[in-house]
């Protein structure tokens, strides 16, 4: 049957709205990508016209944030789905300090014993046990919660403490240092990015799924026979998606190895250094990837699966959850297992970055994490929130770090700048969707 | 009052209580194919308590549930769906930050073979059904608390009705609805009982009872005060039973 009814206003409305309804692009994305060029633009003038120069738009700067921005968007994307059931955790910042530890003392202390230095197997080994040690201290938490009636913000509270309590006597106290070489790849730095080609590569799949994505789009909509996007509508997000990851492909690419990384490589690998320097790019961090890879997955799983579904129907009603037949407590116990393994895998980042797991690892990052997420979009009432929303959250709290280290703010200038962003976010986010409503 | 063969659903014996207050005392409903059964009192009565046993949202202290003529347990709202019980709760029990295809299917999504969500097929079925229940329904693609309060209260009967129930509860179906639309919930019990289904009706529009309901069960501080078939009695008489708690002699 076709619909005859449909209200023809398109006539009447401005050619921006026309141009935001045919894409079908959230302006709630928009407005956050513009204030990310607005601190990143900001910054790098700022450093330019009153600093030292603008060091904020460089290969370098850029590259480093999205390291840095890895282990707490790792950890925005969990925290989203514990925000949006009405829960929060607070623990994150002790659980990956934990995980940390109980990876590095594993790989420092107690498997080289058993497989030799070096083995091949003791960084899986290490992130498998780190990654299920913060499952199931997640599910314990978890447990309390949805099982036992205490509120999510008293446990977690409680973990917090408990968590970087066992953290500091797992080790009396040291730092756990060097991890494992092949652990500490995890974390970025030159060895651990997969460079050129392998960023090429890594684009060009991405290109295609961009494409495949809208592809398969739009053959669902035909199945059902539901409005289609008109084709330059298609055309434009296809090459606004692959736009954007061939520049960052480029971006990354344009970031050489250091000199003297550079011929430390050469000389072990025996390849003469021409006299006018050799040149190897980063490309892609690897924490950068596993960041981009958990995004996806939790993208898919929020929005694809019944799981997700679930997540945003207690969100939305826990009354009208449980009535539909959802098992309320079991989903809030999964909730807070899976925040715990993404919280094991931060850690793994995080251990790896720092090559040694420390008692500060990981200090405030639950509020970090937490932030993030609200300033992506995810509603502190439930029901609302993005995974991608989060992982631009957390990149919008890492530039306004790194941007006010860059221009040389001292740490209690920083403090009062984050903090006056984050109620600002979420004042102005009210009052966009008062407006949308 | 005239039997029919086996009930479709027999509450039997059901008490249950909340701190120490009996919600519901010993009461005995039952409920045949293709009747309609109101169950009337004032608020408190503990009449949306009672049918909360039968939806699996509470389980009763003591008493049994039959349905047709056998005994089930039905603890949770999974079992009462398997049951194929469907509920239309007096809030509509919807996620109001889900549209109308994912709140319908809300705990039985249609999922691709991959086991993901297919939301284009869900969105389609709720198409199909919304145009049969409802064909002014064009909000598709918003979340249910963008809509008005008809709009909603489609959306919760398309889910009762879309998954072939067999016992409806419909717990003041109308409260919330202007005329038109109270007159369109009229007439879809009308023909879901000549389909054969049988329909608890809580509801408290004494005309609704009189039009909708072929028996009516009045209840009081949590006990049955009665059960008369409808076109034995007058209004008046339903009236006194809510308002005094004793049963008309000459329906007796």
């Amino acid at each position: 049957m076709t619909d005859t009814s449909t209200p023809k206003t398109d006539q009447n409305i401005s050619p921006l709205n026309r141009f935001l309804r045919a894409t079908e692009i959230d302006t709630r994305l928009l407005g956050m990508l513009g204030a990310l060029m607005l601190i990143w633009f900001g910054f790098h003038f700022y450093g330019a016209i009153f600093g030292n120069g603008g060091f904020f738009l460089t290969p370098r700067n850029l590259w480093n944030l999205s390291v840095q921005t890895s282990s707490i968007g790792i950890m925005a994307t969990g925290m989203v789905l514990v925000i949006v059931t009405r829960n929060i955790d607070l623990s994150v910042g002790a659980l990956l300090g934990l995980t940390a530890m109980i990876m590095g003392l594993l790989q420092v202390n107690i498997l080289p014993q058993y497989l030799g230095l070096g083995s091949p197997f003791i960084w899986i080994i290490a992130v498998v046990v780190g990654m299920t040690a913060g499952t199931i201290i997640g599910a314990f938490q978890g447990w309390l919660i949805a099982y036992r009636g205490i509120p999510a913000f008293i446990v977690t509270l409680g973990g917090l403490l408990i968590w970087r309590g066992c953290a500091f006597l797992a080790a009396g106290g040291r730092t756990i240092s060097p991890v494992d070489a092949n652990f500490a790849l995890l974390g970025g730095g030159p060895y651990g990015a997969v460079g050129e080609t392998g960023s090429w590569i890594v684009g060009l799949l991405a290109c295609v799924g961009v494409i495949w994505m809208l592809h398969s789009g739009r053959k669902q909509r035909r199945e059902h026979d539901f409005k289609l996007r008109p084709m330059w509508a298609e055309g434009f997000l296809a090459a606004v998606g692959c736009g954007a990851i061939i520049g960052a492909v480029l971006l990354v690419n344009a970031y050489p190895w250091p000199t003297g990384i550079v011929n430390a490589y050469a000389k072990a690998n025996n390849i003469t250094v021409p006299p006018e320097g050799l040149v190897i790019s980063h490309g892609f961090a690897i924490p950068v990837l596993i960041l981009v890879t958990v995004g996806i997955l939790m993208t898919i799983l929020m929005t694809r699966t019944r799981f997700g579904r679930y997540v945003f129907a207690i969100g939305g009603n826990p009354e009208a959850a449980a009535l539909a037949g959802i098992n309320t407590k079991w989903m809030t116990m999964k909730i807070f297992a899976l925040m715990g393994m993404l919280a094991g895998l931060a850690g793994v980042v995080a251990s790896a970055r720092l090559n040694s797991a420390t008692n500060a690892l990981g200090v405030f990052d639950e509020l970090y994490v937490i932030a993030a997420a609200v300033i992506g979009g995810t509603s502190l009432a439930g029901g609302l929130g993005t995974i991608y929303g989060a992982i631009l959250g957390a990149l919008v709290m890492q530039s306004l770090q790194t941007g006010m280290v860059l221009i040389g703010f001292d740490t209690a200038i920083q403090q009062i700048v984050v903090g006056s962003v984050l109620v600002l976010a979420v004042y102005l986010d009210n009052l966009y969707r008062k407006k949308v409503k | 009052m005239t039997i029919k063969g086996t009930p479709l659903v027999e509450m039997r014996d059901i008490s249950i209580s909340f701190g120490g207050i009996k919600a519901v005392d010993h009461v005995t409903i039952d409920l045949h194919p293709g009747e309609v059964v109101g169950l009337l009192g004032h608020n408190g009565a503990g009449k949306s308590t009672l049918i909360k046993c039968l939806s699996g949202a509470y389980q009763a202290d003591a008493g049994q549930i039959l349905i047709d003529g056998k005994p089930v347990t039905i603890e949770n709202p999974r079992d009462a769906r398997a049951q194929n019980i469907e509920t239309i709760y007096q809030t509509l029990a919807l996620a109001d930050n889900l549209d109308a295809a994912s709140n319908l299917f809300l705990g039985r999504e249609l999922v691709s073979p991959l086991g993901f969500v297919n939301d284009s097929k869900m969105e389609a079925e709720t198409r199909k059904i919304m145009q049969r229940l409802n064909p002014n329904f064009k909000k598709f693609n918003v979340p249910v608390s963008a809509l008005s309060g008809g709009q909603r209260q489609s959306v919760a009967i398309a889910r009762a009705v879309y998954f072939n129930a067999r016992i409806l509860i419909m717990d003041e179906p109308t409260a919330a609805l202007g005329p038109q639309e109270t007159e369109m919930v009229s007439e879809l019990i009308q023909e879901l009982k000549k389909q054969g289904l049988g329909i608890f009706l809580i509801e408290h529009d004494i005309h609704n009872v009189m039009k909708l309901c072929d028996r009516a069960s009045v209840m009081k501080n949590g006990q049955l005060v009665g059960t008369v078939n409808v076109d034995e009695v007058t209004d008046e008489d339903i009236l006194s039973m809510i308002i005094l708690g004793k049963k008309p002699e000459k329906a007796a």
